[in-house]
């Protein structure tokens, strides 16, 4: 339950999503990484964070647990920034 | 460049990976003596990463009717069942593996891999959603995008996530298939069966186990982790391997859905490929019905698995949180991973070197699997090497004594 107690620390900081979702997916970046990061639209996930496969799949389930949605396989395969992800969440949130 | 020059990064990697003079993934035996030892490099090296769970690769009326249906039938079936006709054996092998489960339909397929492949893309299409288990094997991600369904993964071994993930597809048309295996490949550990269970029965999902590393080891009649937890009438298809506790290899699904016929002519990892040969279908006969009638196999696998996972923990080796056939000992980096490999192949033991991604951590992995044909003192040999390649590297304190008298 260790992510949990990761996502428990973003949710009370961050409380109910009224910032944009690029201000929520920051901080949960940091979450996950360990330290804090820069992000825009056009940051490289893999590329330019240095993430590797586990930790790509460890931040995508701390996204999924924030916005309680689940993000399909083929979709996280589509996404390579930070741009993607976030039209990937609206898209799910909004057929939630 | 070359048209591979998409896969440099994994070149690098690799060519590093040869740089200290080992190749993991290209050992060479010069001769396999027996389910538990080979020569390699000029020396008898014990087998401790074979998955040859109860030692029947040399089991002699396992071999004789290999070449009893040899003799008769042929080398090979020269194509797939579909354009070349199933063989007696075919059948003969289908109805022994849905009588030993007690389901009324059984498939065989020409390996374990092409079985998950043929099931996972048949059993859901598009608009359906599969749930699969962050760990699972890569047959299973593999199969999981021939079918075209949504694929949604969930925390591993974590019933919760499990639900949470179901119950936001409320509402949603199409089926839900869970898949999960009995015992997991890389750390050894089981499944909870009895909780996804209970997930699959609230949500009206269908259950999939894949019972690969747990045929012949878990169960009191060695059906696999769904009989060992009582649980099997929950679950809708098993699905296993003859590679490993079997001795030969193919691949096989069971259960007691209705129409499961229609897999014959929509599977197209079933149709599309050749048929096992006789030979093959001979032995794993034979081998099934040895795993049903010789239960001391089981015994002496677990008592096995037992010693070795007692004996690494008492030497202060951190390993995976069961005693099962498959023992995964984590190492602190991957220099120290290859170099205690190396060391321990020079030394006579064979084992298999598993590295990220392929583990489920960032931590890489020397994985071992016992035998049911190993003897107490091939384990004890395996410890001992274990032992001083650990003080050797540093993993382990230089002269800690052993904790109860185990070894």
């Amino acid at each position: 339950m260790r992510e949990n107690h990761q996502l428990s620390l973003v949710e009370n900081e961050v409380g109910t999503a009224v910032r944009p979702i690029r201000d929520d997916i920051s901080l949960i970046f940091e979450q996950v990484l360990g330290h804090p990061v820069q992000i825009t639209d056009k940051t490289d996930i893999v590329g330019d964070l240095g993430m590797d496969s586990l930790g790509v799949m460890n931040f995508v389930m701390a996204i999924e647990d924030f916005y309680d949605i689940s993000i399909p396989l083929d979709r996280i395969a589509q996404v390579q920034t930070v741009g993607d992800l976030i039209r990937a969440v609206e898209h799910l949130r909004a057929g939630a | 460049m070359s048209i591979l020059a998409k896969h440099a990064a994994y070149k690098t990697a690799y060519d590093a990976l040869r740089a200290h003079g080992v190749d993991p993934l290209n050992v060479r035996f010069e001769h396999v003596l027996s389910p538990t030892e080979g020569i390699l490099n000029g020396r008898r090296t014990i087998l401790l990463g074979t998955h040859n769970y109860l030692g029947l690769t040399f089991d002699s009326a396992c071999i004789e009717k290999a070449v009893e249906a040899t003799r008769s039938q042929g080398t090979g079936t020269t194509g797939s069942r579909v354009a070349n006709g199933s063989y007696d054996g075919h059948l003969r092998l289908e109805q022994a593996l849905a009588e030993f489960y007690g389901r009324r339909d059984a498939m065989v397929f020409t390996t374990g891999y092409q079985a998950n492949l043929g099931v996972l893309s048949s059993l859901v299409a598009r608009g359906d959603h599969l749930m699969l288990d962050a760990d699972s094997h890569a047959s299973i991600y593999d199969g999981s995008r021939l079918g075209g369904s949504e694929v949604i993964r969930f925390r591993h071994n974590n019933p919760d996530d499990l639900y949470k993930r179901l119950r936001r597809l409320e509402g949603a048309p199409g089926d839900r298939l869970i898949v999960v295996e009995g015992i997991y490949s890389m750390m050894g550990d089981t499944a909870p069966l009895k909780e996804i269970a209970a997930v699959k029965r609230e949500t009206g999902a269908y259950l999939l186990v894949d019972e690969a590393h747990s045929l012949g080891v878990l169960g009191q009649t060695g059906r696999g982790l769904a009989e060992a937890l009582d649980v099997e009438a929950d679950v809708d298809f098993i699905v296993g391997t003859f590679s490993k506790s079997l001795g030969s290899v193919g691949g096989f699904c069971v259960s007691n859905c209705a129409d499961f016929d229609v897999m014959r002519i929509v599977c197209r990892p079933y149709m599309f490929t050749a048929s096992l040969p006789p030979g093959v279908i001979a032995s794993t006969l034979e081998a099934l019905h040895t795993l049903r009638s010789k239960p001391a196999l089981r015994a002496s696998l677990m008592s096995n698995a037992r010693r070795l996972y007692d004996g690494l923990g008492a030497l202060g080796f951190t390993t995976g949180p069961e005693a099962n056939p498959i023992v995964a000992v984590v190492m602190p980096s991957q220099e120290v991973a290859v170099a205690c490999w190396k060391l321990l192949l020079d030394s006579g033991l064979y084992l298999n070197l598993a590295l990220p991604p392929a583990t489920p951590t960032n931590a890489p992995l020397l994985r071992t699997s016992v035998s049911a044909a190993h003897t107490a003192r091939q384990i004890d040999a395996a410890l001992g090497m274990f032992a001083e390649a650990g003080r050797a590297l540093g993993i382990l304190p230089a002269h800690r004594r052993r904790a109860g008298g185990a070894v």
